[in-house]
């Protein structure tokens, strides 16, 4: 199955002295079980683009196809639920919607609302606090009590835990110390490894590289570039002109003026092979 | 930075946006006082022709006005029906049991239709011109009498600038939790009213402590950068008269006084 996107413009407050175009004519058309990567700069139009995947918004023209589901202009807001279930969204800063008296309710909420049974939801919350990397110690405390970053990990382990086919993260590791954005990285890593498809929009260009095997760019609301990582990389003007960073390996790479690489190195690996192998000739 | 719209202001920059809040907030409460020296077609021909022209000097869309009147329409034709039926006087064209339709129910009705109707377009215009803390700066500066009778009016006008600059904050919240806690499948639009009861409860309890944050927040702020409780402050925003709002006594003036020589004595 594929998500498809035909002709789908969105305007925020049509009609009104406010009018705003988020989304202008984007089209495409991406595989499922891929890593795709969502990127471009503040106010592209990347949080607008994903809230049509779980019809949040629903377009103002054209259609999308998702999840065997089709959603027009014109699809009613009732019965999104069976949609919603495949396919969920975790927003920015998602430790804002924590609300339940303990980490576990709150990672059971989902769940629950789903159509999992009160035993089998709290199964799944266990499993999947320990899975995002929380200690088995904080399910019964308040979500209130706990530092930022993991309110941060129960939110994720909230929407992770009834397993949506399709998952969509906005800039899930804002504000994240290194570490704990690795971790995160992994589990959404393993999570596409395992059969789901996952969708990340970010600003880190490394993660990009490091994870993603499709890449769509956004400007003012159009889709400006639909590629792999490898060719999304490749034309350094072209990424100057439209202000998106080059990972660290081949800006790095780009330094080494002696040193010729045959690909541009995108991740520490490949560019470690690539200067072995200038290294022995 | 927010993009919701407050109140009811629509961006614009004709002649009435550049009028000062205070003279638009003044003119519009006097406008509902001296509506009521119209008593006649002439005088109501008149204050109809004065109100249409400040409509079409904010050059928006008729359809900003119109969503001003829609939501009171069924009022005043409710009031007008009433005036319609039980008033008495003139020639009786029809009558049934206490329902009477005369010649003075019927220009009484049409009289207090226009009347509604121009009282609702005039505060129209000032809202869609005027920015809410504008207005609030206003209505700080008309109560500022009261200060003599020891009303404490620099704490309300505080306590109503922070309201309303957290109105769209609060709106936006709003919406994101929603969307969030719909994205994990709550239902906020379905079910009896117990079960959409219950549903608001993941929506209100991450509101409240959102709020309780941003206040923590922004006391802490004003506190940091030396808010101190009655003391004398200065302006950000200072209101100037300018010459449009000249015109706009003028203009209001004209109208009082052709009301005041048209209308039977
Ligand atoms: N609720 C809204 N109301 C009106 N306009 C909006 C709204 N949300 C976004 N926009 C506008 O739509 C455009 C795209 O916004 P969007 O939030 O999708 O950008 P983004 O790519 O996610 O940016 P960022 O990287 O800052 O998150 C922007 O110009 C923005 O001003
Ligand atoms: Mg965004």
């Amino acid at each position: 199955m594929s998500i498809k996107f035909e002709k789908v413009s969105y305007t925020y407050f049509p009609g009104s002295p406010l009018e705003k175009k988020g989304l202008d004519n984007v089209s495409f058309k991406i595989k499922e079980g891929q890593f795709i990567a969502i990127i471009g700069h503040t106010g592209s139009g990347k949080s607008t683009l994903m809230q049509h995947f779980n019809a949040l918004l629903k377009p103002s023209k054209g259609r999308i196809e998702i999840a065997g589901q089709t959603i027009l202009p014109t699809t009613s807001n009732k019965n999104l639920k069976e949609l919603r279930k495949h396919v969920s969204l975790v927003f920015q800063f998602p430790e804002a919607q924590l609300f339940e008296n303990t980490v576990l309710d709150d990672i059971a909420f989902g769940p629950k609302n789903f159509g999992y049974s009160e035993q089998k939801a709290k199964e799944k919350a266990w499993t999947w606090l320990t899975r995002v990397g929380l200690p088995k110690s904080v399910a019964n405390r308040s979500p209130f009590d706990l530092s930022g970053g993991q309110m941060r990990q129960v939110a994720i382990a909230g929407v992770m835990a009834y397993e949506p086919d399709i998952l969509c993260l906005d800039e899930p590791a804002a504000g994240l110390d290194p570490r704990a954005r690795k971790q995160m990285m992994g589990l959404f890593s393993k999570y596409q490894q395992e059969g789901h498809t996952v969708i990340l929009v970010t600003h880190n260009m490394d993660d990009v590289a490091n994870y993603a095997n499709d890449v769509l760019v956004m400007e003012s609301g159009k889709l400006i570039k639909h590629a792999r990582p490898a060719e999304v990389f490749k034309d350094r003007s072209w990424l100057k002109e439209h202000y998106i960073e080059e990972p660290k390996a081949s800006l790095f790479a780009s330094k080494l003026t002696n040193f010729t690489f045959s690909n541009t190195p995108l991740t520490i690996k490949e560019l470690v092979k690539g200067i072995e192998n200038n290294l022995k000739e | 930075m927010s993009k919701i719209l407050i109140g009811r202001y629509v961006p614009g920059n004709s002649l009435v946006y550049k009028m000062d809040p205070r003279g638009k907030l003044l003119v519009t409460i006097l406008f509902i006082f001296i509506i009521f020296l119209a008593n006649n077609w002439v005088t109501y021909a008149i204050i109809t022709i004065f109100s249409f022209l400040a409509v079409a000097a904010t050059k928006l869309k008729a359809k900003v006005f119109w969503d001003g009147v829609k939501p009171l329409i069924w009022l005043i034709l409710f009031t007008s029906v009433l005036q319609l039926f039980f008033t008495t006087g003139g020639q009786i064209y029809w009558n049934w049991i206490i329902f009477t339709i005369s010649s003075y129910g019927i220009t009484n009705a049409i009289y207090i239709f226009i009347r509604f109707t121009l009282i609702i377009l005039i505060s129209t215009v000032m809202t869609v011109t005027t920015m809410p803390l504008e207005i609030a700066d206003a209505m700080e500066w008309i109560l500022t009498p009261l200060k003599y009778v020891k009303v404490p009016i620099d704490k309300i006008a505080l306590v109503m600038s922070i309201a309303l600059r957290f109105v769209p904050t609060l709106f936006d919240e709003t919406l994101k939790i929603m969307n969030a806690q719909r994205s994990r499948g709550a239902d906020f639009n379905n079910g009896g009213l117990i079960k959409r009861a219950k549903a608001i409860t993941p929506l209100l309890v991450p509101l409240f402590i959102n709020s309780l944050e941003t206040a923590v927040d922004l006391s802490t702020a004003m506190e940091s950068r030396g808010y101190r409780d009655g003391a004398n402050r200065t302006r950000y925003r200072i209101l100037k008269w300018s010459k449009y709002d000249l015109y706009e006594l003028a203009y209001f003036i004209i109208l009082v006084l052709l009301l005041l020589v048209f209308r039977t004595k």
